[in-house]
C-alpha cells in the first residue's frame, strides 16, 4: 500500500497544480459558503469561461480523443485534476451532463458527423447540455417513459413531459429519449435524440423544491420537431444508448455534499448541554463516531476503486456504496445538528443559526440526495443483483407490449 | 497510488486460503469443539511451519519478516476459516508486546519461540467486567513476584506465557512476562461464548515476573491494543465476509413460494446492507494496515475506526446469517452460531465499543486542536 503517486501521476499532478496556481485563487481554510443555492446567469457565464480555460490548456476531456480536443489520457488524470481543483475557488461545474455523459455517448453511439458537430463546443464550454430522461410517471422504471416520438417524413414530432432536469433553463442541447413504438415491449420501443432546446414547442419551467430553491426543471414538449439527422443510434435502440450513457454516469455520481463529520464535530464543541460541551456527552459521541467510521470507510473505499482504475480496471456497481451511504449520513447529520441546537434548531435565519443555517438547509435538500441518481432502494437492488448476483426483481410487464402495461393514477 | 495489498501478499493469500480450506472443511471447528480439544496442535504447527506466526517478526528474532500487510491478510483468512488456534493472543498481543517493549535479550529469547509456535503466548489484562484502564488493574508485582487474578484470559489454558498488566507500586501499571507453566500460577478454563477461543481465569500467587522495560506507562498498553485492534479487525472482516457468503449461498438454494428466497427484496436489501457494512469495514481495516505497516501518526484513530466498523459489520453479518438460515441457523449443527459467537466475543476481547469510541473521539479532538493551533 502506498498513497504516493506513480511517477507519471506525480508528473501530471505537478502540471495540474501549475495550471491551477496560474489560473485560479486558492480556497482559504474555512471559507465554505455553507448554503447551496441555484445557479444564476453570472455563475453560468463564469462556468463557461472556466471550462474554456481548462479545455484550452488540456485539462478537460481527459479520456476524450485528441481530435475532439481531448487529452487521450486516463480516468486517473481526471481524478487527480479534480483533487487539485477542489483546493481552488472555481465556478460551479455545469458540464458533467455534456462533457461527462452526453458527448462520450454521442461518440460511441452517434455518427461521426454528430460527434464532429457537438464535441468541441461542449468541451470548450460554449454549449451546455442537459438530459431529458425522467418523466412524472417514469423515474426508477425509466423504460416506462411515455413521451411520444412520431416519424413524419424526415422529421420526428415529439410530445410529452420530462422532469427533474438539472440545468435545463440554461442548456443549449439535451439528450432526449422518447417512445417511438408503443406496440412492442417497453425496452424495444425507445429512440434517442439530440434536441436543440431552442426548438419551438420546448417549454422549460423551474421546479420549486421543498427548500424553496429551484435546482431542477420540468420540460414540456409540444409538437417539437426534430430532424431525423439528430437521431442518436438506430430507431428502437434507445435503451441501449441510455445504458451506455448511464454507465458513464455511475462513476460520475458524486457523494452527497453537505455538513459532514468535521462540521458536526465543531457544532458539538460549540453547543452546551447540561453545562458541558455536547461533545462530552456519550450519546453524542456515539453518533459522531458512527459517522466518522462511515466517512473514513467511504474515503478508503474510493481509494480502493481508484487503485482499480489506475490499474486499468473499470469500477463496477460497487461505486453505488458511495451515494447510498453518504446520502443517508447527510440526512442524519443534518437532523442531529438541528437536535443539538434544541428549540433554536428551528431557526433558519442565516444570521442567527450556526454556519449560516447549513444544517437546516441540508435537512431540506438531503431527501433529494436519497432519490436522485438512483434511489436508496434501487441502489440496494443494484448491489444485490450485480455485485452479489442475486436474482432480478419479478417484472410483470416483461415481454408485454407497452400499450398493454397497466398504469396507475400517478 | 496503490491502496491494495501488494502482489506478493495477494498471491500468498491464495496459498493461505487454499491451505485453510483443505485443513478446515465446513464443520471441522464444531467437531473439534465437540471432542473437547482446546487447541488444534497439528494445525498450529503447520501454521508455524508456513511462517504465518513469524510474518511480522524480524528475521533477526526468528521471524520471516513478510511485513504487516502479510499478517493482516493472514488475519483476514483466519477470520474467515475460524480455526481453533490462539493466533491473535500469541501473535497480535504477546509477540507484539515483546517486540515493542521487550529488551534485546527478551526479544532474542521469546520471539523465536513464538514465531516457531513452540511457545504460545497470551495477554492478561482484564480483571472482570469493565473496559481497559489503568485504574482497573489491581494485580500487583512486588519484589519481582506477581499476585492477582485475571479474567478472562483468552486462550489462557493453551498458552505457555502471558504478558500481564500489573501495578508496579510506582505510577501506572507495567507489563510483565509470566511463565504460565511456572510456580505461582493456577488456571482453569471457563465456559466461553466463542467455542474456538476459550477463556481462562488465572490466579497468580507470587509468580516470578519479568518486566518489559520499555512499557513505561499506560500509553504502552493502549498502543498495544491499537495495533491488535487492526489485526483483529481483519479477522472480523474475514468473518463478516464468510457469514455474508453463507447467507447468500443459503438464500440462493432455499426455495419458498416457488422461487429462491434470494429473489425476495427483503433478503436482497438486507444482504446489500451487510455487503456495504463489510466493504466499509474492509476499507477502514486497509487504512489500518497501512498505518501499521508505516507506523503512521494516524494509527490510533485508524485502529479505532477499523475496530468499530469491523465490530458492526461482523456482528450484523453473523446475526442476519442466522436469520436468513431460519430455523436451520438456530441449530447446533449449522455453522452459523460459530460466527455469531465469535463476532460477539471478538468485539469485546480488547475493550468494548465504548472504549474505542472514547479513544477515537479523544484522538479526533486532539487532532482538531492541533489543526486549529497550526
Amino acid at each position: 500500500m502506498d498513497f504516493s503517486d506513480t511517477p507519471q501521476e506525480a508528473e501530471f499532478r505537478a502540471e495540474a497544480k501549475a495550471f491551477l496556481a496560474a489560473n485560479a485563487k486558492l480556497r482559504p481554510q474555512g471559507s465554505d459558503a455553507y448554503r447551496s443555492r441555484a445557479f444564476n446567469h453570472e455563475d453560468v457565464r463564469r462556468s463557461k469561461e472556466w471550462q474554456a480555460t481548462k479545455a484550452k490548456a488540456g485539462f478537460a476531456g481527459f479520456h476524450w480523443p485528441k481530435k475532439y480536443g481531448g487529452r487521450e489520457g486516463s480516468q486517473m488524470q481526471a481524478i487527480i485534476f479534480a483533487q487539485e481543483e477542489e483546493k481552488y475557488i472555481v465556478p460551479p461545474g455545469i458540464f458533467n451532463q455534456g462533457v461527462g455523459m452526453a458527448l462520450p455517448t454521442i461518440m460511441s453511439c452517434g455518427t461521426p458527423a454528430q460527434a464532429e458537430r457537438y464535441a468541441r463546443p461542449a468541451l470548450f464550454g460554449e454549449e451546455v447540455w442537459c438530459q431529458l430522461f425522467s418523466e412524472p410517471a417514469a423515474g426508477t422504471d425509466l423504460a416506462g417513459l411515455r413521451t411520444k416520438a412520431e416519424k413524419r417524413g424526415d422529421e420526428w414530432v415529439v410530445n410529452g413531459q420530462k422532469v427533474w432536469t438539472s440545468n435545463a433553463h440554461f442548456s443549449q442541447f439535451a439528450m432526449l429519449v422518447a417512445r417511438s413504438d408503443s406496440e412492442v415491449p417497453k425496452h424495444q420501443g425507445l429512440t434517442f435524440f439530440i434536441l436543440d432546446m431552442a426548438t419551438p414547442g420546448v417549454e422549460v419551467r423551474r421546479i420549486k423544491q421543498i427548500s424553496g430553491t429551484s435546482n431542477f426543471c420540468e420540460v414540456f414538449l409540444s409538437d417539437v420537431r426534430i430532424p431525423d439527422a439528430n437521431r442518436l443510434g438506430a430507431v428502437g435502440e434507445g435503451w441501449k444508448v441510455a445504458m451506455t450513457m448511464l454507465a458513464n454516469e455511475r462513476f460520475a455520481v458524486a457523494q452527497a455534499e453537505g455538513p459532514d463529520l468535521d462540521d458536526i464535530l465543531q457544532l458539538a464543541k460549540l453547543v452546551q448541554l447540561d453545562g458541558k460541551a455536547a461533545i462530552e456527552d456519550s450519546a453524542v459521541r456515539e453518533k459522531l463516531v458512527t459517522w466518522y467510521c462511515q466517512a473514513q470507510g467511504l474515503k478508503y473505499t474510493r481509494l480502493r476503486m481508484q487503485t482499480a482504475l489506475s490499474r486499468g480496471k473499470t469500477p463496477g456497481p460497487e461505486a453505488s456504496i458511495g451515494k447510498l451511504v453518504s446520502a443517508t449520513k447527510l440526512q442524519e447529520i443534518a437532523a442531529f445538528g438541528i437536535d443539538l441546537l434544541g428549540q433554536a434548531g428551528a431557526v433558519m435565519d442565516g444570521e442567527l443559526a450556526p454556519y449560516n443555517a447549513w444544517f437546516q438547509n441540508a435537512l431540506l435538500y438531503a431527501p433529494g440526495k436519497r432519490i436522485a441518481g438512483g434511489t436508496d432502494e434501487v441502489l440496494r437492488n443494484i448491489i444485490a443483483e450485480r455485485v452479489l448476483k442475486m436474482p432480478p426483481e419479478l417484472r410483470v410487464d416483461k415481454g408485454m407490449p407497452f400499450n398493454k402495461i397497466p398504469t396507475g393514477a400517478r | 497510488m496503490n491502496f491494495e495489498f501488494s502482489d506478493d501478499v495477494t498471491s500468498m493469500r491464495e496459498e493461505v486460503n487454499r491451505f485453510l480450506n483443505e485443513q478446515l472443511p465446513t464443520g471441522a471447528v464444531r467437531q473439534q469443539v465437540e471432542t473437547g480439544d482446546m487447541l488444534d496442535r497439528d494445525l498450529w504447527s503447520k501454521i508455524a511451519e508456513m511462517g504465518w506466526l513469524g510474518a511480522a517478526i524480524p528475521e533477526a528474532f526468528g521471524g520471516v519478516e513478510l511485513g504487516y500487510e502479510a499478517l493482516c491478510m493472514i488475519a483476514e483468512e483466519i477470520g474467515r476459516a475460524l480455526p481453533s488456534v490462539p493466533f491473535g493472543s500469541s501473535i497480535y498481543l504477546a509477540a507484539q508486546a515483546i517486540l515493542l517493549f521487550g529488551s534485546q535479550a527478551q526479544k532474542e529469547i521469546y520471539l523465536p519461540q513464538l514465531a516457531a509456535g513452540s511457545v504460545i503466548g497470551t495477554f492478561a489484562l482484564a480483571e472482570g467486567a469493565g473496559d481497559p484502564s489503568a485504574q482497573a488493574v489491581r494485580a500487583q508485582v512486588a519484589g519481582g513476584k506477581l499476585s492477582g487474578t485475571k479474567l478472562p484470559v483468552f486462550d489462557g489454558l493453551a498458552a505457555d506465557l502471558a504478558i500481564v498488566a500489573a501495578q508496579t507500586g510506582a505510577g501506572e501499571p507495567g507489563l510483565y512476562i509470566i511463565d504460565l507453566n511456572g510456580p505461582g500460577v493456577a488456571r482453569r478454563a471457563v465456559e466461553s461464548l466463542d467455542l474456538g477461543r476459550k477463556a481462562a481465569v488465572i490466579e497468580f500467587d507470587g509468580a516470578p515476573a519479568e518486566i518489559l522495560p520499555l512499557a513505561a506507562d499506560w500509553s504502552a498498553v493502549a498502543g498495544l491494543l491499537d495495533r491488535a485492534a487492526i489485526l483483529f479487525a481483519f479477522e472480523q472482516v474475514g468473518g463478516a465476509q464468510k457469514a455474508l457468503t453463507m447467507a447468500l449461498n443459503y438464500a440462493q438454494e432455499r426455495y419458498a413460494f416457488g422461487r429462491p428466497i434470494a429473489a425476495l427484496q427483503a433478503i436482497k436489501h438486507k444482504l446489500a446492507d451487510i455487503y456495504v457494512l463489510t466493504e466499509l469495514a474492509r476499507s477502514n481495516a486497509y487504512f489500518g494496515a497501512w498505518a501499521l505497516d508505516t507506523n503512521a501518526a494516524e494509527l490510533p484513530a485508524a485502529a479505532a475506526a477499523a475496530r468499530l466498523s469491523a465490530n458492526e459489520a461482523f456482528f450484523e453479518a453473523a446475526k442476519e446469517n442466522i436469520q436468513i438460515h431460519g430455523g436451520m441457523g438456530f441449530t447446533w449443527d449449522s455453522d452459523c452460531h460459530l460466527f455469531y459467537r465469535r463476532a460477539k466475543q471478538i468485539a469485546g476481547n480488547i475493550g468494548s465499543a465504548r472504549y474505542w469510541r472514547n479513544r477515537l473521539i479523544d484522538r479526533l479532538l486532539t487532532q482538531n486542536e492541533n489543526i486549529e493551533a497550526a
